[in-house]
């Protein structure tokens, strides 16, 4: 294990464009995932900051229908298949899950590029769609309207058909990773909760993803070669598609939600430097959901022509589902119950995840009673709970992961003061946009409405100005974390007092190599109480040794005791 | 918001929309409950143990069995009571009484149809009768659509090629708003139309008078309605051409030629909409409508010539 010299770390290591396009460093990986989603993300939200616009009136506004009804599907492509999926995932997940396995890299690092490569040259063909025909009707893509429409759904279908290879093959690495790569002492109990549902998401992309590839490569069949599948007038079957599109898509929503509880649980445990109340539950539970996610697809189908048995049992195992992910939630906020709570800008996202997920949550048990979701199906009460899961559970999440995570993957500080103000605007304006969604969606507003009665004006006017208010607070962390890298204050070694092994065990930013030994690990994750040596003397938490020569970060104040390694 | 009706939900316009509300405000308001008891306990939590000192590391809590129960048994039985009573509701919601008066309704882009036993057919507004079960048989006649009254809670697919159906019996005569809730298009959002429930006798007298064999112009005033989505017939801008003084008119096509505007042209344009596209606008009309009958096409053709 050769030393590097001090002052080096994985980003300064190797220059050139080179040193990143062919890098096989899980950390660079992450890192050219986080722009690359980050553009997609953008991109999204500047096509629901158009679309809101839009709604602002009834009416045209500012566009036509034509063009209204693709740039709702374009933001709901963007924000699904390029943004939400691998954004917790593949950002920091490649970051953070080697160096919190104690390992050096991920099992198949040329397979980890690899997966970066397919997602981009999936990303670039949905965006040929844009210039190769219309693309509407939504992200579901339901037969027969998505075959009569012109070419551009071959991209689509093509791009989304690409793009789950990236998601399969990071599954199975990270999978072969936990198992093959824990450090020695690292046993499963011990396992940070981000680990543990990353594995779980991991589980469902590996599985579930093969189903859509199959899906969309049917869809693309039946268009390209008028070959009779989902469209009844060439014989097939459109509620087929959509048993299909489901059976994919329901999991994948734990695909998107799961890396989000593993996001939460570090945050609460760290930030109330408590255990995470019900550890055992919660690392499971998210293995169980991986599972039973499979088997409630039907609950998107209640009103499409499915059989009535059908409904019933899917609703039946929908609640299954929901009582797990209920009783998290109350772990999350037992875990501050007794703890040492910190209201850092990370914390202050857990805090906001725990309200605007809980809504998200309590919507969908109210949807998934069959008789209300005859009334509620496709209105906006769907649109509001979708994105009270979706935005208020899983980009909340993530942007409290950024935020806990930055000093570690950029050595810098970003502005603590206009991080709180930025948090505050994220919350009121989500809240202000989406909220009334659901107001004006069981009064019977339906989704995918370019145009829309008067009676629901008022609702929509709150949801647009909201949306600004929300694309201020984005916006406002957008600057700030890039001025942070120009003059952001030097991040210590562990500004959180965390106790998993990126924060220990390893410089800021971390070396190439992630850890100059091995570590061995003797605690759980967050295990604050047996590593209180660590924290008497106020200075850095940190179990490095900073006498020997991989001193780059090391403080002013150093002498901080080492444990002894077993 | 009328008397029955709250800021959440319309006004309820059957029986059984009533029963939907009062199993939406159990879980409206067991929902609040319980959100309001984890944020309190959160906020208080967040107040009550911040941390005070940097060196301050607490010790693990106890973790109570019997509480670990109550979390889990109190919400598996609330969601077992709501379970069951919502499968009671749907079923009823799917389930027409024998004796309904049945309604034939075919969907297509962007306009309803709903055909009637006794002959009549209407587009914009379905007449109900009042007191009496409706069942409504559905089809399709490209992609999928789906029918939903706000007011009756009543809602489903409306699929090509195959038969679906929704049942209510509206309690008092007033109008109440269809939507297309299943995306179809450019003119989704416009596929919209009117329940009318009038009394027995004014149903009666409706049927009667819409059964009668119409002049043609009359009966292509009424198949018009359908295409009001997109063609206006006062000379206003639309997705489609103005109908307003085109019969007679030399028309300029997109591939350059003109065409002049006869009773030919007309009919081809109905029922084969991508063989002339007018100048400036999208080959965008659907096809679905060759399946009107003969009479329908020729009323329309005639009603177009009417309009100068």
């Amino acid at each position: 294990m050769s030393h590097s010299a001090p002052g080096l770390n994985y980003l300064n290591h190797a220059k050139g464009f080179k040193s990143w396009a062919l890098t096989l460093d899980h950390k660079r990986i992450g890192i050219m995932y986080m722009v690359a989603v980050s553009l997609a993300f953008l991109a999204g939200g500047i096509l629901a900051i158009l679309v809101r616009l839009e709604l602002l009136g009834p009416g045209e506004t500012i566009m036509g229908p034509d063009t209204y009804n693709q740039s709702f599907t374009l933001h709901a492509v963007l924000m699904v298949f390029a943004f939400i999926i691998p954004a917790v995932p593949a950002v920091m997940g490649n970051f953070v899950l080697p160096i919190q396995l104690g390992a050096k890299d991920v099992a198949f690092p040329r397979l980890n590029l690899a997966s970066l490569y397919i997602y981009l040259i999936g990303a670039v063909i949905v965006m040929f769609a844009l210039v190769n025909g219309r693309i509407d009707g939504g992200w579901t893509f339901y037969a027969p309207y998505s075959t009569s429409i012109g070419n551009g759904i071959l991209f689509v279908t093509a791009g989304v058909f690409v793009m789950g290879f990236s998601s399969i093959l990071t599954g199975l690495n990270f999978i072969v990773t936990v198992h093959k790569m824990r450090a020695p002492g690292l046993t499963w109990n011990r396992l940070p909760l981000f680990i543990w549902s990353i594995y779980a998401t991991s589980i469902v992309q590996v599985l579930a993803t093969p189903v859509i590839g199959i899906t969309v490569l049917l869809l693309f069949l039946e268009k390209a070669f008028s070959i009779g599948i989902f469209d009844p007038a060439l014989g097939g079957d459109p509620v087929l598609f959509q048993h299909f599109f489901w059976f994919y898509s329901h999991p994948a929503v734990y695909i998107m939600i799961l890396p989000a509880f593993g996001v939460i649980s570090d945050l609460m445990g760290t930030f109330s430097r408590h255990q995470v109340s019900g550890y055992k539950f919660v690392a499971l539970s998210s293995v169980a959901i991986a599972f039973l996610g499979f088997l409630v697809w039907g609950h998107h189908m209640f009103v499409s022509g499915q059989s009535a048995v059908s409904s019933v049992v899917l609703s039946l195992i929908t609640y299954l589902i929901g009582i797990p992910t209920g009783v998290k939630v109350i772990n999350w906020v037992q875990t501050m119950y007794r703890g040492s709570v910190q209201l850092k800008s990370p914390m202050l996202y857990a805090i906001m995840f725990l309200f605007t997920f809980s809504i998200g949550g309590f919507t969908g048990i109210m949807l998934g009673v069959l008789a209300i979701d005859v009334h509620l199906h496709d209105t906006y009460f769907v649109v509001a709970h979708f994105h009270y899961v979706m935005m208020g559970g899983n980009v909340i999440a993530a942007l409290g992961g950024l935020h806990y995570w930055w000093p570690k993957m950029f050595g810098k500080m970003y502005n603590e003061t206009l991080a709180k103000i930025a948090a505050f605007l994220v919350f009121f304006g989500f809240n202000l946009t989406f909220f009334p969604q659901f107001i004006m969606g069981a009064q019977g507003m339906p989704r995918r409405y370019y145009d829309y009665l008067p009676q629901y004006e008022f609702y929509h006017e709150l949801s647009t100005y909201g949306s600004w208010v929300l694309a201020a607070g984005l916006f406002l962390i957008m600057f700030y974390m890039i001025a942070s890298l120009i003059n952001g204050k030097k991040a210590g070694l562990n500004p959180w007092g965390a106790l998993t092994l990126e924060w220990t065990h390893t410089t800021t930013p971390p070396d190439h190599h992630n850890f100059h030994d091995t570590p061995v690990v003797t605690r759980g994750a967050y295990d604050f109480h047996l590593a209180k040596h660590l924290f008497e003397y106020g200075g850095e938490v940190t179990e490095l040794d900073l006498g020997g020569d991989g001193t780059a970060a090391a403080p002013e104040e150093a002498p901080v005791p080492n444990e002894p390694v077993a | 918001m009328g008397d029955n009706g709250s800021v959440w939900l319309p006004d309820p316009g059957t029986t059984l929309a009533g029963e939907v509300d009062s199993l939406f405000w159990f879980v409206f308001w067991v929902s609040t409950v319980i959100f309001a008891m984890v944020v309190l306990a959160k906020v208080y939590f967040m107040v009550k143990y911040k941390r005070t000192s940097e060196s301050d590391v607490p010790e693990p809590v106890e973790e109570s069995k019997a509480l670990e129960a109550i979390w889990i048994v109190v919400p598996t039985i609330l969601v077992l009571i709501v379970f069951t009573w919502g499968f009671d509701v749907f079923v009823k919601l799917y389930s027409a009484p024998p004796d309904s008066y049945e309604i034939n309704v075919r969907a297509q882009q962007w306009s309803w149809e709903f055909s009637y036993n006794e002959g009549a057919t209407s587009y914009t507004e379905l007449y109900v009768p009042v007191g009496r079960p409706v069942k409504l048989n559905m089809t399709s006649a490209d992609v999928l659509h789906s029918f939903f009254v706000p007011a009756f809670r009543v809602k489903h697919d409306v699929i090509p090629n195959r038969y679906t159906s929704v049942w209510f019996q509206a309690e008092e005569a007033g109008e109440y708003t269809i939507h297309c809730t299943e995306y179809c298009g450019t003119q989704h959002s416009g596929m919209n139309a009117t329940v009318v429930a009038v009394s027995e006798e004014d149903f009666a007298a409706w049927i009667a008078e819409q059964s009668q064999d119409l002049p043609p112009a009359i009966l292509g005033q009424q198949v018009f309605a359908q295409c009001q989505a997109c063609h206006s017939v006062d000379g206003s801008a639309g997705i489609g051409p103005t109908m307003q003084g085109l019969y007679g008119t030399e028309r300029p096509l997109t591939d350059g030629s003109i065409v002049l505007a006869d009773d030919d042209y007309l009919l081809e344009s109905i029922i084969n909409p991508m063989a002339k596209i007018a100048e400036g606008y999208q080959p965008i009309m659907p096809a679905g409508f060759s399946a009107l009958s003969q009479k329908q096409l020729d009323g329309l053709v005639a009603y177009i010539k009417t309009l100068e």
